[in-house]
This record gives C-alpha cells, structure tokens and sequence, in this order.
C-alpha cells in the first residue's frame, strides 16, 4: 500500500429547525490519491431521514467523488433515506446525471446465478455434449471426403499444397535430429544388456524393430502433434475470433471444406514419408552406435537387420504413422473450430489439441499393437 | 446542442501535445510529411482524412507507440523520445486510448478491464475500485454489464467499454480511434454528447480520429485534415472554418460528401 494517505475533508451538520435532516458537506479536495471516508467514518445521526450532499466547499474533484456519490445514494436507498445533491460544481452534476440517464444507458440482459445442483447437471451434460460434438465433426469430415472424393468440394489444390508445405518440408530439420538421436540412444540402451550377453549384432534387430515399428511413427506424431496440430488449434481459433471463418460460412462456404480439409488431407499425406524419413535417420544412428561403439562393422550390421526385421515392421509403422496424421489432424482442427472467441481460449485450444493428440495416439497405438499380435502381423 | 468553442491555452503553461514538422512511415514508405499543429488544452481534436491516410498511425504516435521517423513531438513540452524514463511513465499514465478495435482484453470481463489500471496505478482499496469500475461503466451507459465479456457485447458496446476503460484514471488526454464508426446515428450521437460531457466536466482533453461528418461537426473545437494523395496535413482550424475557407477540391469533397462547394451550407 505504500505511504499513508491523506484524508478527504467534510463535515456533517444538523438543521435544528428542520428534524431527521442531515447536511454533508465534503471539504477541499477530494481525489482518487486521498483516503475517502467510508459510510461508517460519517457518523450520520440514527435518526436520519434526509440526507443532503451540500458541494459548496469542494476544492478540487475526480470520479472517486463521484463513485462516493453513488454509494451514498445506494446507502440511502436501502435505508429509505431521502437523498439530494446540492451546490455541487456544474461539471460534477452534470456526470451524475449522466451516470443516471436512461436515454444513454443499455439495458443488460438477465442473467440468473445457477445453484451448485444446476452446475454440476450443466457440466455433465457438456461431458455428453462434447462427445456429441466430436461425432458430428468426424461426421462431418467423412461427408466432405466423399464429397472431395467425387469432386463436390470447394477445396482448392493450392490449399493443400501450402499446408503439405508447411507440416512437410518445414518439418525435417526437426525430424532430423530427433530421429538420429532416438536411434542412437535406442541403440545406446540396448547394447548394454547385450554385450552382458556378448550378444552385441542384436542391437542391429533391436534398433530395427523398435524404431521401425514403434520408435519411428510415435516421434513423427509428437513432432507434428506438437508442431502442426497445436499450430491448426491456434490458427482456426483466431480466425473464429475474429469472425473469418463465420464469413465463410456466410458465402455459403463451409469451413469444413475450406480450411479444415486440406489441413487433413495435408496431414494424412505427409506423415507416412515423414516417418519412413525418420526410421531411415534413426537406423542411422544406430547403426552408428553399432560400428563406433559395439563394434560392429557395416555389412554385419546390415545382414542382422535384414534378417530379423520385415517389411511388415515397416508398413506396421507407416499405417500406424498415418492413422496419427489422421488423429492430430482431427484434433487440432475441432479444437480450433469449436473455440470460443476470446484469447485465452485459443491458448486453450492449442494446448487441448496436444494433450488430445497424445493421448489418441497412445490409444491408437495400444490398439494397433494388439492387432498385430492377435494377426501375428 | 450547442457546438463547443475553441479553447485558449493557458498562458505559461506547454500544451499537451505540439508535433513539429512530423514525418510518419512504415519502414521506406512515408504516410505522412511535414506535419505541424497543437493541442490545445481542454480541446476535443479531431484528426479526420480518408481511410487509410494515416490517422491511426498518427495518433500511434501522438500516444508515443510509436518513433516519429523525423521531427518531433512535444508531450506537456516533452519529448517521449528523448527524456528520462520517470517523465516517460508520468506521461503515458496520464492518457488513456481507446483503439479502433476496441482494444478490450479479451480474457477478462468489463469491470476487470477498467479496474486493471486502477489497480496497477493506483492505491485504492478494492470496494473502491468496484465502485469506481461501476461508475465509469454507468458513465458510458454499460452499467449492469460488469460480468460480461467483451466477446459477448456489439462492437458499439466493446467501443463504449473501451472508453470507460481509457477513462480509468481520469486522464487528462483521452485519445479516440474511430469512436463512433459502426454506430448506429443513435449511438454515435450519445457518444458525441459523452465527448463533449467528459470535456466539459472533467475538462478532458481530447484527441479524436474519424471520418464521421456528424460527429466532426458537433464535437471539434480543432481539427486537421490529412490527405492521403499529398501525404500531408491541408488544412487546420475549425471544421467550419476550414469549410469557408478552403480552395482545396478533395477537402470540400470530404466535408460535403462530394457534392460540391455549393452545398457547404447545406452540408452544415
Ligand atoms: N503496421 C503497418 N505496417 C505497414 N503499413 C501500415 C501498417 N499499418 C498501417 N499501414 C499503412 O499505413 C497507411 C495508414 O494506415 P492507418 O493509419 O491505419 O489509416 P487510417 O487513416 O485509416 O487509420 C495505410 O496505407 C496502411 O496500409
Ligand atoms: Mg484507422
């Protein structure tokens, strides 16, 4: 709070001759710097009927006279005091009737507080209401695919392109590193129960399968769910905020056909390459945790990886990769449609659709790895 | 109502705002050049010119958002650019804006918006914020609307709002962008009537940019004009007094409505 503020001056008299009125006098300044007397500090007589603001001995003023005013009033409305403002500086009463105006005000719609039984029934039915609307967004999403499929949609090529663009390419850098690191560490790790074993060369079917199969499409699709899914979640959010996406509904075009379908489409195509991509760059760095480390020498390494590793670890990682472009696409796409138009929301979306995305992707993932061992695949 | 008079600077006294031969740009791209004029105190100003001749960016730099890319702009006899940070601060605090596009923070509702200043700048106690939220809201006609998001008004009242919150700390320059565009003629009369009101009780200063003629005639007591073909301020004074006096063909057509130099009159 700082250092002590000064006081507001005032007085309050009593008129003999005319029983029940009090007169308040404020004195001298009374600005937002200056301590204002609260409604207990007046001592007003019990027996008030009348209260009178008399402004003549006001020096200098802002709004918090004013807002002092108006809780003055508020008092004396709810005690059933009669209250009036006189002498005040012209500039004052001319505020006070503003505030007071009808013809200036807007009435505010009625808004009744909802009891905790009514909360808690409005939170459960959201619960359902969300699942409801997911649905009607996949819906949706099929529909404009066929749609698209049979050349219906106002989708335009150069769209897609852009949004392959921007998830695709942009993203290898990234890809990169964080492929070549996994693979080396994958390998890193496994040839530490191996060598007790002398088991070495096993490091090539371990990096192999683990990368191909799992390692591989699972860092593409936190790579993209953290890159491009929560980008869709934030972009589509503001556009809503500020109205672009209702305008294209008010062309008669739908979003989902203008901006939603080629952020899909761009994501189920880029995330296969992108993962065969990453399981090359991580059979690297495995392969050179083998030759530097283990010891191994290059063709040995090779043959071990082409002896216990299929082409099917292979298009189990591709499909599983797909499957997530798919997943992050749907994500980032309805958080960011479904948004509510304001800032925080969009902070909201973005980290929704991450969070969304991951935890499909596990799901996903648990489901594809039971398939495969049930299919022997 | 009665159309307010120009005011006298007090003798003595710097004038809020002095802009010494200006130049605004984007990067190579001069907006506007040789500008020149004052605010006096207690005016209601108004920047006015066609969309896109550079009043926001003007005012950007009035509000000292903004580097003027040459000349100089003097602040209660201050340069913002070129003074100590506690002049700076004790500057900026004594202004309040309203943006063009309301400029509300989205995540809070109206009280919170127009108590946020007071609770940075102030040492109120929070009933006296409350109140003090309450009144400058009731001022602007949104009293009852404190709980409400600014996503859940119309544009005109998101403006009303953006008032009240530039009105926070009782500035003693209230800078306006656009204040009335997108109103209906209803609304944007009351807001006139509040500008002037403000002007007249708390003897605001206030510095407006629009383009509405209603609002340019009612409420100026000082203006100029910038005009985006010749990149410079063409006239200055009173919006009538300009009216009579100017030869200046894109000047009679704005204020006119493009009709022409005949119906000046009438246009009044
Ligand atoms: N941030 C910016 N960067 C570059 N140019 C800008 C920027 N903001 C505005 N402009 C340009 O400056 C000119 C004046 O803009 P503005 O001041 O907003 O006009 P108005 O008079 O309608 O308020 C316009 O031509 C606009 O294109
Ligand atoms: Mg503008």
């Amino acid at each position: 709070m700082g250092k002590a503020k000064r006081h507001a001056r005032f007085s309050v008299t009593i008129d003999a001759t005319r029983p029940g009125e009090t007169i308040l006098m404020p004195e001298g300044d009374w600005l937002k710097q200056m301590q204002i007397p609260r409604i207990g500090d007046l001592a007003l007589p019990r027996d008030t009927k009348a209260l009178v603001l008399d402004g003549t001995h006001i020096r200098n003023w802002d709004t918090m006279l004013l807002a002092f005013i108006t809780r003055l009033e508020q008092y004396a409305e709810s005690n059933t005091i009669t209250f009036e403002v006189v002498n005040v500086p012209l500039g004052l009463k001319r505020l006070l009737d503003l505030t007071k105006s009808t013809s200036n005000k807007l009435q505010p719609p009625e808004r009744e507080p909802e009891s905790f039984l009514t909360a808690l029934g409005n939170k459960t039915l959201q619960v359902f209401k969300s699942f409801a609307s997911v649905n009607r967004f996949v819906g949706e999403l099929v529909l404009t695919l066929l749609k698209f499929h049979v050349g219906l949609a106002r989708t335009r090529w150069s769209d897609i392109w852009r949004q392959i663009a921007l998830a695709g390419h942009m993203a290898l850098p990234l890809i990169s590193m964080i492929g070549f690191l996994i693979g080396l560490i994958l390998a890193f790790i496994g040839s530490i129960p191996l060598k007790m074993f002398g088991a070495e060369i096993f490091v090539a079917s371990l990096v192999g399968i683990g990368i191909l199969r799992l390692m591989g499409p699972v860092m593409v699709g936190v790579v993209m769910a953290g890159r491009t899914g929560a980008a869709y979640a934030a972009e589509l959010g503001s556009m809503n905020a500020n109205d672009e996406i209702e305008a294209y509904r008010a062309m008669g075009l739908s979003p989902m056909e203008t901006l939603v379908l080629p952020r899909f489409l761009a994501l189920c195509f880029v995330l296969p390459p992108l993962c065969i991509y990453a399981d090359l760059l991580g059979l690297a760095g495995g392969m050179a945790v083998g030759i530097f480390y283990s010891g191994l020498n290059r063709t040995e390494f090779l043959r071990q990886l082409s002896a216990t590793t299929s082409l099917n670890d292979l298009f189990v990682g591709i499909f599983s990769g797909f499957v997530f472009g798919v997943l992050i696409a749907i994500c980032g796409c309805y958080q960011g449609i479904r948004c509510k138009k304001n800032s925080t929301a969009v902070g909201q979306a973005a980290t929704s659709a991450v969070v969304a995305s991951l935890i499909c992707m596990v799901i996903a993932t648990t489901i594809i790895t039971i398939l495969c061992v049930i299919l022997k695949i | 109502m009665t159309p307010p008079k120009s005011p006298s600077n007090p003798p003595h006294e710097p004038p809020p705002i002095e802009v010494r031969d200006v130049t605004l740009s984007y990067g190579q791209r001069i907006i506007q050049d040789k500008l020149t004029f004052t605010v006096k105190k207690g005016a209601t100003f108004i920047i006015m010119g066609g969309s896109g001749c550079g009043k926001s960016t003007l005012l950007r730099h009035l509000i000292g958002l903004h580097k003027p890319a040459a000349g100089t702009i003097l602040r209660d006899g201050h340069d913002l650019w070129n003074c100590d940070m506690k002049t700076q601060h004790k500057i900026r605090q004594a202004s309040g804006t309203m943006f063009q596009s309301g400029g509300l923070w989205s995540s809070m509702n109206l009280a919170e918006n127009v108590a946020f200043p007071l609770q940075e700048y102030t040492n109120l106690n929070p009933r006296e914020i409350k109140e003090l939220c309450q009144v400058k809201l009731a001022l602007v006609g949104l009293a009852g609307f404190e709980n409400f998001y600014p996503a859940e008004l119309s544009g005109g009242m998101q403006k009303r709002a953006g008032i009240a919150r530039a009105m926070a700390l009782d500035p003693k320059i209230l800078f306006l962008d656009e204040p009335s565009a997108g109103l209906d003629p209803i609304s944007a009369r009351r807001l006139d009537e509040l500008i002037i009101e403000l002007r007249e009780s708390l003897h605001t200063t206030i510095v407006v940019v629009t383009h509405e003629l209603q609002s340019i005639f009612t409420i100026a007591t000082d203006a100029i004009f910038l005009d985006s073909a010749t990149h410079t301020m063409t006239a200055q004074g009173h919006p009538r007094q300009i009216l009579q006096d100017t030869t200046d063909q894109n000047l009679i057509d704005f204020l006119t409505r493009g009709t022409g130099k005949t119906d000046r009159q009438q246009a009044i």
